[in-house]
């Protein structure tokens, strides 16, 4: 029946854009029986041009992506396991950390971007996740104002990945797709989250794995949805729900690309799974911690337009330079192929440009996750959702208090 | 023969002080401005390699001690945890000599000690705090 379909779109009876080629569930077959061909994003570049999106889609069976990136809303939900007598944690410290613990009753959530309150920006969420990520002990201290159920008033103890109940990633906004890209048109040199950036335009900053980005290679959210299963920090996890501040109605080119920030994806994914080679806590400077985190999706080529999509290549992703000082409006158009060359032109004169994200761990992760698929250790998922494609646009919070 | 690399502090009343000239002349020094940051009656910060005779170098400094002019020698060098980094880039955003760099197509970070300026600025640019000045240098007051 494939063979069938194949011919008829080979020999143009069928339009073939929309016609799939083959469905997740064959593509799992294949992955069991050790039979799927599984390529990199950059890899599939190469392919489609030489063999056209029509045989590279029969030819292809999954395409593997991969991003390692700063991504501040992130965190981890973790439950510690209740002492003798109990307590109901009404305010939570990890070596420091302030965890959020407005829930019951020895369960906090960690986030990236907190700070320590004795180390200030040395020390934060993403040190706190790191550390346990490695097996460390962290220093739990929790407060309380006891109850007849839950007596206990405070508790100071140690806790580790091995004596916690569970502890998973739980962030809500990763995987961005598209940034804008920044620089600086003032004469003080400014810190940012998009690093440090020089005055009078000394330097622009960009993040994103751009050809390898998992929502740059499907852009319209075809194959990525509600439960689609990642590579997320070294373990498998899932997109959980759309991310927040997902903004599909963002600009885009013909080719479907966004021009600018669009499409988030919220990621969850067991902690304890987890290494540091895919998740590492960073500090900008005179901003504060945030969390890289790596994830990795695979895509199923299920027909020629996913064979187009996931063929992008850095040429055809744009976005625009912004001033992130805030005082000027300037905003100028670039693909990342001229970011990624070393120097783009601003106002005649020629401009450094460096990424943020690292290409060397996107790429690890795109491999990596092509071995589990051709291996039948990692299996596709069809969403149990789609995500939202043409929301409203975002919100604004207007000041409404004095 | 000797090489070395210095910044120089000026007090506003030293900003239009010709020194560079006087390290040219009067002491036989080859001077490589390296950074500029002048401001009129202000302050002013070059980072300047001088080459010359060993003899002479020290005496230079010696002039511009007595000249109200600060300056640090950087003796010292940048080293960088290469095992550790994960090659986002970020150092390279600052890096004035391109000593740290990174470029298609494989995007890993690249150290180029001889053309370090030790300047610092990437050691906070860092996220992952990798890179260290090793060795501080002689400071005057």
């Amino acid at each position: 029946m494939l063979l069938a379909l194949i011919a008829a779109s080979e020999s143009g009876s069928i339009g073939a854009i929309d016609m799939p080629v083959k469905t997740i569930d064959e593509i799992n077959e294949k992955i069991s029986e050790g039979k799927a061909v599984v390529v990199t994003a950059e890899e599939m570049i190469g392919i489609v041009e030489e063999n056209g999106p029509k045989k590279a889609a029969q030819m292809v069976d999954v395409v593997t992506t991969g991003t390692f990136s700063p991504m501040c809303s992130s965190g981890a939900f973790i439950n510690f396991g209740h002492s003798s007598p109990p307590i109901r944690m009404t305010r939570v410290w990890l070596n420091d950390v302030m965890a959020y613990a407005g829930i019951a009753a020895v369960d906090a959530y960690i986030g990236a971007t907190e700070l320590s309150e004795s180390q200030g920006m040395a020390y934060g969420g993403a040190h706190v996740i790191e550390d346990f990520i490695n097996g460390k002990d962290i220093r739990l201290y929790a407060e309380s104002y006891g109850t007849d159920c839950y007596p206990r008033k405070s508790i100071t103890t140690t806790i580790n990945k091995y004596n916690v109940n569970q502890a998973y990633m739980f962030n809500p906004r990763n995987c961005y797709q598209n940034y804008a890209a920044a620089t600086n048109s003032t004469d003080k040199t400014i810190y940012t989250y998009m690093g440090t950036l020089l005055p009078q335009f000394g330097n622009v900053t960009y993040c994103t794995s751009g050809q390898l980005s998992p929502l740059l290679n499907d852009p319209e959210y075809r194959t990525i949805g509600i439960g689609t299963r990642v590579f997320i920090g070294g373990a498998q996890g899932y997109v959980a729900f759309e991310g927040t501040q997902h903004n599909p109605g963002q600009e885009r080119m013909p080719n479907g690309i966004p021009i600018g920030p669009a499409g988030t994806l919220a990621l969850i994914g067991d902690m304890k799974k987890m290494s540091t080679s895919f998740v590492r806590a960073a500090i900008y400077e005179k901003y504060g911690t945030t969390l890289f985190v790596g994830v990795g999706i695979p895509i199923p080529i299920l027909d020629e337009d996913m064979a187009v999509k996931t063929s992008v290549s850095d040429k055809d992703i744009y976005t625009n330079i912004v001033d992130k000082s805030g005082k000027t409006s300037f905003s100028q158009r670039v693909s990342y192929q001229e970011l990624r060359s070393g120097f783009v032109t601003i106002n005649n004169k020629k401009v450094p440009t460096a990424p943020l994200s690292s290409m060397v761990k996107a790429r690890e992760i795109a491999q990596l996750l092509k071995m589990q698929v051709q291996k039948g250790e990692f299996l596709l998922t069809m969403p149990a959702e789609k995500l939202p494609q043409n929301a409203k646009p975002l919100n604004k919070l207007d000041v409404r208090g004095d | 023969m000797k090489k070395v690399k210095v910044s120089l502090t000026f007090p506003p009343s030293k900003v239009t002080f010709p020194l560079m000239t006087l390290l040219v002349r009067d002491f036989g020094l080859e001077v490589n401005i390296l950074h500029a940051d002048i401001h009129l009656n202000r302050t002013g910060k070059l980072i300047v390699e001088l080459s010359g005779e060993e003899e002479s170098i020290d005496k230079a400094l010696q002039f511009i001690n007595g000249q109200e002019i600060k300056y640090h020698l950087f003796n010292g060098m940048l080293t960088w945890q290469e095992e550790e980094c994960v090659h986002c880039g970020a150092c390279t955003s600052v890096c004035p000599s391109r000593a740290l760099s990174m470029s298609a197509p494989d995007f890993y970070l690249t150290f180029n000690k001889e053309e370090c300026l030790v300047c610092g600025l990437c050691i906070k640019a860092c996220p992952l705090r990798l890179l260290h000045l090793a060795h501080r240098g002689n400071e005057t007051a």
